[in-house]
């Protein structure tokens, strides 16, 4: 095993998950694109923590934030989606393009 | 202090499983329909494995038998990291976290085989599970860290090692009657089968037959086997004891906490799960964070 | 073998997170995810990291379970039993997804990584509680806020029911008006 393999493992998750975010209309789709790229950033920040910085908690500690930031993009987008949906009927982004900012 | 058993023990392991969940079910029968019934869950097996599959339209089988074997497999897997006397199948470092993980599989499993049959029936049962699950979890998760802290190690060995004069169940009874309810929660043993209770034509179970039926009915009492045998190291000081050697304290602990869920799961009524949620978030999970405080306080102390 | 296995999880990792965008069951999508999860999970055990690899399958698998039942509520065709496609721009996005990895693979195989031959902890499970109840403690306190900070606005906005819907106009009723009861009797 090395830093490499590893590292072309999380691209190659990362590169999915983008297109699944990028091409889906359903809201709840695009989240399960968000979660395969924040799973990349665990693998990367798993191996740039075995490989170049043991000695150090830091790797880990992005392990655990990048877990944290998907409970909380997950709770947040269901409930963007629920409450949206409740209001009009709406569970594509095609449709809430005038929430853009 | 503990050690770790060659590898035949791994499919040694199985058998002891299922030997105490064959004796469970026994009991429970005993308890149902009296003195005679002892041999009922065997005649009950042989009479699934002839059974005929039942077949329904667009199921998704995949999935539907994949959800069965799931639970069964959690159930074997969580009694990896589980200490029979001094002898355990894979001292793992974060042993607890193990065992909770294999656990929560049941959410997956359970949810699996309720949608996989393509009955309404059966997703009502999932969707029961799920619901339970939330409830359930959380004090179960909050029982299971207190013994961590109190021992300080998520290694179950540790765990033992540190009740060698005082088991934690004198100083936890919370977190172990928490954790005991929360072993029929996720189980779904009766006070907590709402999704495979009756008045849903029996929930997940609805739809299954034949060799199916066998593999998650036999997932489900060993998950309430490993669940009974996890509390002996958790709380009950794993294989302390006088004068008898460690296994057969195990055993004879493991027994009797088995036994009593049997026991308790015959007496009282179904709890629906919108009843058991408000009471596990609003009693159980403040009474365990509780009980976690009061451990931490006495350990740094 | 660690070689063997890793290679194995990740073609698998890869493998069945495309197939999240490719079957027709919302169901089977979200497992498939699942099980990508799982499998960059075992490579993240390979690593030494036994907390954070079982916390990412334990998480992972109450997340996906979540998740699932709100795929089934929000989409269509949730059993994909009328198979349909529910996508814009699909070349494009393809285009940007392999660029990117096109772009990411060449970096990662032509920039020289820094090696280490510090020692690794006995304990990585130790190390981080140490660092996070220590030197990283302000990650946690933020985390734990973000958390709670989460939970108090996903219930604000996905519930249509406030205080004066339980309590009446005046909030002077003495128990609330709930559609479902609850279990202590309040």
């Amino acid at each position: 095993m090395s830093l490499q393999e590893f590292l072309l493992l999380a691209s190659a998750l990362f590169s999915v998950g983008l297109y699944g975010a990028l091409s889906q209309q359903s809201i709840v789709m695009i989240m399960m694109g968000l979660e395969l790229m924040i799973n990349a950033v665990i693998v990367g920040a798993s191996a740039f923590w075995y490989f170049v910085s043991p000695d150090r908690p830091d790797g880990q500690v992005v392990v655990l934030l990048a877990v944290t930031a998907m409970a909380v993009e997950m709770a947040v987008g269901f409930a963007v989606t629920t409450a949206i949906f409740r209001s009009r009927d709406v569970d594509m982004t095609d449709m809430a393009a005038d929430l853009k900012g | 202090m503990l050690e770790v058993t060659p590898w035949w023990g791994a499919l040694l392991l199985p058998v002891v499983l299922a030997l105490f969940a064959i004796a469970a079910a026994s009991f429970d029968s005993v308890l149902a329909t009296g003195r005679g019934a002892v041999a009922e869950p065997l005649r009950a097996t042989a009479g699934l494995l002839v059974q005929q599959r039942r077949r329904t339209l667009a199921a998704d089988s995949l999935l539907w038998r994949g959800g069965a074997v799931a639970l069964l497999v959690a159930g074997i897997m969580a009694a990896l990291v589980i200490p029979l006397g001094s002898w355990v199948v894979s001292d793992f470092s974060v042993g607890v976290v193990w065992f909770n993980t294999m656990e929560v599989v049941a959410w997956a499993a359970v949810w699996l085989v309720g949608w996989g049959a393509n009955s309404a029936f059966g997703l009502i049962g999932g969707y029961r599970f799920i619901a339970q699950g939330l409830a359930y979890e959380l004090p179960h998760m909050f029982a299971l860290i207190t013994a961590a802290l109190g021992a300080g190690s998520l290694r179950v060995a540790d765990i033992v090692a540190a009740q060698h004069d005082l088991w934690f169940v004198v100083w936890m009874p919370v977190a172990f009657a928490v954790y005991l309810m929360s072993v029929l929660g996720m189980a779904f043993f009766r006070p907590f089968d709402h999704a495979v209770s009756g008045d849903a034509a029996g929930g997940v179970l609805a739809e299954l037959s034949g060799v199916d039926r066998l593999v998650f009915v036999a997932g489900r009492w060993l998950l309430l086997t490993s669940g009974a045998a996890m509390a002996v190291p958790l709380f009950l000081g794993g294989g302390q004891g006088p004068l008898l050697p460690g296994w057969l304290w195990s055993v004879l602990k493991t027994a009797a906490v088995l036994g009593f869920l049997v026991w308790v799961s015959r007496r009282g009524p179904t709890v629906r799960m919108e009843r058991f949620h408000e009471i596990a978030w609003i009693v159980l999970i403040p009474a365990t964070l509780v009980q976690a405080l009061v451990v931490s306080i006495v350990v740094i102390w | 073998m660690a070689q063997v296995l890793f290679w194995l999880c990740a073609i698998a990792a890869v493998v069945t997170g495309i197939a999240v965008f490719r079957v027709d069951s919302m169901a089977r999508a979200t497992f498939a995810l699942l099980a990508s999860f799982i499998f960059t999970a075992v490579t993240v055990l390979l690593l030494d990291l036994a907390y954070l690899g079982v916390l990412v399958i334990l998480m992972m698998i109450m997340e996906m379970v979540i998740m699932a039942v709100f795929m089934i509520m929000f989409m269509m065709n949730p059993a994909g039993l009328m198979p349909m496609t529910m996508v814009h721009n699909q070349k494009g996005s393809l285009a940007i997804a392999v660029g990117t990895f096109v772009v990411l693979a060449t970096g990662v195989l032509l920039v020289p990584w820094p090696g280490s031959d510090r020692a690794r902890p006995d304990d990585p499970t130790m190390q981080l509680g140490e660092a996070l109840m220590g030197s990283k403690m302000l990650v946690m306190i933020v985390l734990g806020l973000a958390l709670f900070a989460t939970m108090v606005a996903t219930v604000v906005l996905a519930t249509h029911r406030g205080r004066y819907d339980r309590y009446g106009d005046r909030l002077d009723r003495k128990r609330p008006d709930d559609p479902v009861p609850g279990g202590i009797g309040r």
